[in-house]
Formats: structure tokens, sequence, C-alpha cells
């Protein structure tokens, strides 16, 4: 395929209109590639994961069984020819903040084969307010405020918290103490090292009517803006929306339980019934490759 | 004569109704990301119960910390009574453009 496509969600479809569903798409300098899935990849290549959207605990029409399609979408991680270094999940792990979802995700998630795992929470990790059972489990890394930052492979990843402090209009924020931290975590970086940022909400508007972004993301923004390689990897929506600003990538991820609606289509952002040969095809995972100090997204589909 | 009779009677037997009317409970839904209706008056000594119509979890959180519920699935109820006259207003906390105000008086 010799055209380049403008990386947006309609994009991606009309790529998919040409290959099947088990496509792989590589975002890569503002050009979404389509390459079939098990394509050769130089061994050694470092490669992060991001899954999004589990909601253990859900279990109504738009799909009875989470736990079910998220270990279809482990195995196919687990059938990868190249083994992720590490996965990060971007929030939503639990539906109703409970501590029995909880167990049994981490139970699920135990059958990863795919490195260390990183978590950011999702508003629906968080309903008790303080997120007991969420900081309880994952809390360590950030002392329990749900933002910190690591490095691997000479990649500097940062985790965000944009849950638990939202503004009137209803979007997300990350409040003026993360946003501080941040400010400082970065003042020491040289603009050559990729970044990654994983939050749960979308950092860019994407329909400000039904929550989806974050009220004070432009001061972020702000701080990234002088790094060659940034990648934002968003969850919250359940479907893919991509933007591309400058040297940042924006990238929204599938859920591994339900859909919901595109933007602004009916009453608001619900999980969404599609017949049931369809699900699979709207369910999945992302792949992040880190190629020259550039990262590259790919996503997935469970069928 | 009479006449007057009747009428001290049933003025007698309508302060007496008024005087042991009981506590009064509302129901109120949540449907398509709204709390419905958005405002609702109510007298001291009232219980809301709000019931989740929706395929996605909300939350009932009043600003002033005075209730909280757990997240409700679809089904849920959760209920709240008001023992204090005042304006409430509250909101869902995992899509806070959801609001709605319970007036006690």
């Amino acid at each position: 395929m010799s055209e380049s496509f403008i990386p947006s969600r309609r994009g991606a479809l009309k790529c998919m209109a040409f290959g099947s569903a088990g496509t792989l798409f590589t975002l890569s300098g503002g050009v979404l590639m389509p390459s079939a899935l098990g394509a050769e990849r130089p061994a050694g290549l470092p490669l992060f994961l991001q899954i999004s959207d589990t909601h253990i605990g859900f279990n109504k029409e738009a799909n009875p069984d989470v736990a079910g399609t998220l270990k279809t979408a482990i195995e196919q991680v687990n059938l990868m020819p190249v083994r992720p270094a590490l996965t990060l999940h971007t929030g939503d792990i639990t539906h109703l903040s409970k501590a029995s979802e909880f167990d049994l995700a981490m139970q699920l998630m135990g059958g990863l084969r795919a490195g260390e795992l990183h978590t950011v929470p999702g508003e629906h990790d968080v309903t008790d307010g303080t997120g007991e059972e969420y900081f309880a489990r994952f809390g360590a890394p950030s002392r329990g405020k749900g933002y910190y930052s690591f490095d691997h492979h000479g990649v500097h990843f940062i985790g965000l918290n944009n849950v638990m402090h939202f503004q009137p209009a209803g979007l997300g924020a990350f409040g003026e103490e993360q946003l501080a931290w941040l400010k400082d975590d970065l003042a020491a970086r040289s603009s050559s090292t990729p970044i990654v940022v994983f939050a749960h909400m979308p950092m860019w508007t994407i329909q400000e009517s039904w929550g989806w972004g974050t009220g004070d993301a432009e001061v972020a923004l702000g701080y990234l803006r002088r790094f060659g390689s940034v990648t934002i990897l968003n969850g919250h929506i359940h479907q893919i929306v991509q933007k591309v600003e400058g040297n940042i990538t924006f990238h929204t991820a599938r859920s591994t339980a339900y859909p919901q609606p595109s933007a602004g289509v009916g009453n608001g952002p619900g999980p969404l019934k599609v017949p049931a040969d369809q699900l699979p095809g709207m369910l999945g995972l992302t792949s992040v490759i880190l190629k020259q100090h550039h990262l590259s997204v790919a996503d997935t589909t469970l069928a | 004569m009479r006449f007057i009779r009747i009428v001290e009677f049933a003025g007698a037997a309508l302060l007496l109704l008024m005087a042991s009317a009981r506590a009064e409970e509302t129901t109120l839904k949540i449907k398509d990301f709204m709390f419905m209706p958005m405002a609702t008056t109510i007298a001291p000594g009232d219980t809301i119960t709000w019931e989740n119509d929706d395929g996605e979890p909300h939350t009932v959180v009043s600003l002033d910390g005075a209730f909280r519920s757990k997240a409700l699935d679809e089904k849920d109820r959760f209920s709240h009574t008001f023992d204090q006259a005042g304006t409430f207003k509250y909101l869902c906390s995992i899509h806070p453009k959801m609001v709605g105000t319970i007036i006690v008086k």
C-alpha cells in the first residue's frame, strides 16, 4: 500500500478494509503502515505492550465474559514471536473497584508472558474515592499517588493519574501537585530521551460532553514538547483514536472487555452491544516498538 | 348546628391526619447519564433512593461529604435519609458532568 494515511481511527478502519482483522498497524513518523501479523521483526528489538480497560467484574450484555476475552488477549501475546519487555495497563483494571475483581484480574494477568506489569488507575478502579483496593495492590511504585516514572531500554516511562481530581466540566485532571512533580521529573532529562507517558483518560479533548479529555493536559504537554520523541498512551474510550502533533504521538487503545460508541454517537459513553461475531474484532491490545530512539505503535485485535 | 359540627369534625380529622403523616420515600432514576429529575424537593426525615438504570456504573456523591454511595451497577440502589433541612448538591464521581440537587425544607 503506497498511500500514507492520516493516523486517525477512520484511517485505521479504511486500511483494515484491505487487510484481515489480524493486521498489525505500525504508526511511524506520522504514517500508518500495515503489515501481516507475525511478520519478521529483528530479534532483540525492545517491545512494550499496552493493555487497557479490562473491566474485570463486568457481566452485562455487551460482553458477559470479560475474563474470557482477557484470556484470549493474553494467549495472543504469549504466542508473539518477540516477547514484550514490559506491559503497561492504562487503567479500568476492574469494573467496580471490588477486592474480588482485583484478585481475579491479577490472577489472569499473572498468565501474561510479557515482562513487568506497570499500571495506572482508571476511574472504575477508584470508585470508593480513596482507591483503597487499587493502591493496596499497585500503589508501591507511586507511594500511593498513582503517578511515577521509571526507565527501561533507554526509554523514560511516566505513569500519570488523571482520574482522582475530576474537573467540574467532567474532564479528567492531574492537579497541581502532580504537574509540579512532572516538571521536576523531566527537568534533568536530555531532549533526545524517548518518552512514553501512560495515563487512563485521553490527554487531549476527544469529546468534552462525554468527559473524554484531561482539563489540565496542556500544562503537561508544555513540559513534554521539547523532547524529540514522545508517545502518549491512554485508554478509557475503548477504541483507537490517534493523532500526531509535532514530536508527540497520541494513541488510545481498545478495551479487552467491550467497545464503546464513537465520540458523540448516542446518549453517552456506555457499553456498546454488537453482534457476537463482531465483538472480538473490536477488542484488542497495542504493541509499542522501539526503533532507533523512535517509538512505533501497533494495534492488534482478538480476531 | 349539625353542619357546623360536621365541619368541626372534618377539620379535627384533617389536623389528625397531618400530624401523623409518615416520612416519605422517593425513588430517583439514573438513566442515560442523568439523574432524573435533576432537582427534587423533600421534607426533613424523607428518604431518597437512587436506582441505576444505565449499563454503565454510577456513584452518588454529595459535594459536602454528607453521603457517598459505592459504585452502583445496573439495577443497584442507594438510599439516604435527609434529617436536616438544606440544599444538597451531588454528582457521579465516575462521570462528574452528571449532577443533581436535593432541596430539603
